[in-house]
């Protein structure tokens, strides 16, 4: 059937399997809205105030399931609204497509009205870009970008169509989904050479990031972690792979890393690292860096290994794969010297995160799964950047996979708001933004969307009034000048709320936080509460930057 | 720091090369030449990169590049197995003092005088980089003029081919 070139886009995104598509119309993109008009009772399309808010969104939708997540904006300024979303994703290997129009190609290269090369801008942010020149190229290409976005270690894709190419009418015919390109097969040579190495260690440390989520190990890592006895500790990404109930679970390492899972990762004397690159926020100084240990690097990406940091052995594959075939391949053993320092470790890490019955950010934090609990909801949680981002890493029981959505390698403030609408729409799930009153200024626009679509995002607000984390650094790095960290706003985030027709709430202590905390969780659509922290609240430990473990921070005080 | 001469194979269309040598600059790679031209296919274009480097940080920029769409084949040549020419076109002050010497060093290089102007002699040089730096140390000092390099082409010796690698 003959279709024109907008619907055709379209069509190829249901075909694809995309049930809700994020983005903004514009000059440009008018015949994909017309599009979508005509095809509304097939796919869903919710209007952000912003397209970063809408690539943000596109993003939580596919951190949250796994799926690609579709991103639409108009040509120019709605293009270049989206680049820190993709590279948001980029950064985190999160598969997006990010579709926008262009001006006709007559017009192409002549700095027409909102025109701009946007595959030139998102070059280096994307896994690959496609200008789409003929209607012919426009299905396969859209199908292209979606083998391209999910396979392998995934990332974002932007096709862009010239609004003649959308005019355009040509045949289409409907296609299954396509499949991810597939992983090749690991060599048993190295699967024995890795088992050889686990044999001989004592004591063996398994170190994960995002791509056990991408990959959905799991499973796989915990039957490695109880075959070799290891504990098992993660970059800020592999939050949720594993349950933090896990006995074996250490939590988070590196800059502001649990201190059992930074210690003992530099004691080990093994460290079997899968789905990570070893970035600077987990290393610190690379030539200190685990020191004692040998290395067995699995990726994905072949490029991952010996990039940061040099490994004994790399293994390129499916991490899944690996580790069931490494759980075979290994015999059963028991450290029973390690596990004891490593109880003893968990145990000096509880003494430094323990906490009295007053309003502090892991109190709040605690006083949120508990409010989940009561109102026995499987909730996801979302953050901004900054000091309530670590926080929330640090304590909040995960529970499942896909359930922590975070900035992680970009570190993008205004994250959170426009990821938790995508993640909350993708799922259903009730989903709590943990956020800073910094981050949240970004992008609070995005408040407007989740009223008009009524979705059940808590937003929590840690208002200390000042860009907490960069004040950190002031305090401990730079003779507390504090230059323009303290905000001085007079926001008032509940009228703010209420403006913009949702319901606020403030709380001043821990009482009046699990008070407005329950009352949040009773509400069904959007709701807001802001809880005042300490301005000086410190995110801790702490490796300071470019430091090793050496340099280890937990009391400030005594610096 | 050693040098390597590495080969790629990738689609012949707009905006290939920008990406290519996009990601080098991304990823603080320096390249010392870059060649690029079609090849016995019009579907695919062959780059050649030659570039200063340990062994580490050659074995990245493989597996950098072989994470491309547009990267079909990517191979490192080996310096014995191949062969590799440089093409340089220099402009030299003309004298009657200093003619028959410059003469004589294009001779030596089996170099070719391409353009003669009471000005200037145009000179066309063919071979390794090395012979090259060599030539123009040695036309140095009769005065050059202008000069352009097109960087290192290289092929594999024997029947192996980069498309089949």
């Amino acid at each position: 059937m003959k279709l024109k070139g907008a619907q055709i886009v379209i069509e190829t995104l249901i075909e694809q399997g995309t049930t809700t598509v994020f983005g903004y119309p514009g000059g440009q993109v008018i015949d994909i809205y017309d599009a979508l008009y005509l095809a509304k009772d097939r796919i869903n399309h919710i209007i952000t105030a912003h397209e970063q808010g809408a690539s943000h969104a596109a993003d939580g939708y596919a951190r949250a399931t796994g799926k690609v997540g579709v991103v639409i904006a108009t040509s120019g300024p709605g293009a270049t609204n989206l680049v820190t979303g993709i590279a948001t994703a980029y950064l985190d290997s999160i598969p997006i497509v990010a579709i926008t129009g262009n001006v006709p190609n007559s017009l192409i290269g002549r700095d027409s009205f909102q025109e701009v090369d946007i595959t030139g801008v998102t070059m280096p942010i994307t896994k690959h870009n496609f200008l789409v020149k003929k209607v012919e190229d426009l299905a396969p290409t859209i199908r292209e970008a979606f083998r391209i976005a999910k396979s392998g270690r995934p990332g974002p894709v932007l096709v862009d169509i010239p609004k003649d190419v959308q005019n355009a009418l040509y045949e289409y015919e409907k296609a299954p989904v396509v499949e991810k390109t597939p992983v090749a097969e690991v060599d048993n040579a190295l699967i024995e050479q890795a088992a050889q190495l686990i044999a001989e260690s004592k004591k063996p440390y398994i170190y994960i990031g995002g791509g056990a989520i991408t990959d959905d190990a799991g499973a796989e890592i915990m039957a490695l972690a109880d075959k070799i006895d290891a504990p098992i500790g993660c970059t800020m990404m592999g939050l949720s792979a594993v349950p933090t109930s896990n006995p074996r679970w250490l939590g988070m390492e590196g800059m502001h890393g649990h201190y059992a899972s930074s210690i003992a990762q530099n004691e080990a004397d093994l460290i079997i690292t899968a789905g990570c690159r070893f970035s600077d926020r987990g290393t610190g100084n690379t030539k200190k860096y685990a020191l004692n240990a040998k290395i067995i690097h699995i990726d994905i990406d072949a490029s991952e290994l010996n990039k940061n940091i040099k490994a004994e052995l790399g293994i390129s594959g499916s991490m899944k794969k690996v580790f069931a075939a490494l759980t075979d391949a290994v015999e059963a053993v028991k450290h029973e010297e390690w596990s004891a320092r490593i109880q003893e470790l968990k145990e000096e890490t509880e003494k430094l995160e323990k906490q009295d019955n007053t309003l502090t950010p892991f109190t709040a934090i605690d006083a949120i799964a508990e409010a989940a609990e009561n109102a026995n909801e499987n909730i996801i949680v979302a953050t901004d950047v900054g000091q309530h981002q670590m926080w929330t890493a640090q304590r909040y029981p995960f529970k499942e996979s896909r359930t922590f959505i975070s900035s992680g390698g970009l570190g993008t403030m205004g994250f959170g708001l426009g990821a938790a609408i995508g993640a909350s729409t993708a799922t259903g799930k009730k989903t709590v933004l943990v956020t800073g009153d910094g981050s949240f200024g970004m992008n609070l626009n995005e408040l407007a969307t989740a009223v008009t679509n009524q979705t059940p995002v808590i937003i929590f607000i840690m208002n200390n009034g000042v860009l907490g984390m960069v004040r950190q650094w002031q305090t401990l790095f730079y003779d507390k000048h504090y230059s323009n960290t303290t905000l001085e706003r007079k926001t008032d985030f509940v009228k703010l709320a209420e403006a913009f027709g949702l319901n606020g709430y403030r709380a001043f202590n821990l009482a009046e936080l699990k008070d407005v905390l329950k009352k949040a969780f009773a509400e069904n659509g959007p709701v807001l509460i802001d809880c005042a922290i300490d301005c000086d609240a410190f995110v801790l430990p702490m490796l300071p930057p470019g430091g090793s473990i050496d340099d280890i921070i937990v009391d400030p005080s005594a610096m | 720091m050693e040098r390597f001469v590495i080969s790629i194979l990738v689609n012949n269309h707009s905006g290939v090369l920008s990406r290519v040598s996009g990601m080098f600059t991304r990823r603080g790679f320096n390249i010392d030449t870059l060649t690029v031209g079609e090849t016995e296919s019009p579907e695919f274009s062959r780059i050649t990169i030659s570039i200063h480097g340990d062994k580490a940080i050659c074995n990245q920029i493989v597996k950098q590049l072989e994470k491309m769409y547009d990267v079909k084949t990517v191979k490192v040549l080996k310096r014995d197995e191949t062969v590799a020419r440089e093409l340089l076109l220099i402009k030299v002050k003309n004298s009657p003092e200093s003619r028959q010497e410059i003469v004589s060093v294009v001779d030596i290089f089996h170099a070719k005088i391409t353009d003669y102007s009471p000005e200037a002699l145009v000179i066309e040089i063919r071979g390794s980089s090395t012979k090259i730096n060599a030539f123009i140390e040695l036309v140095q000092p009769y005065g050059i003029m202008e000069m352009c390099r097109t960087g290192l082409v290289a092929l594999e010796r024997g029947g192996n081919c980069l498309k089949d690698a």
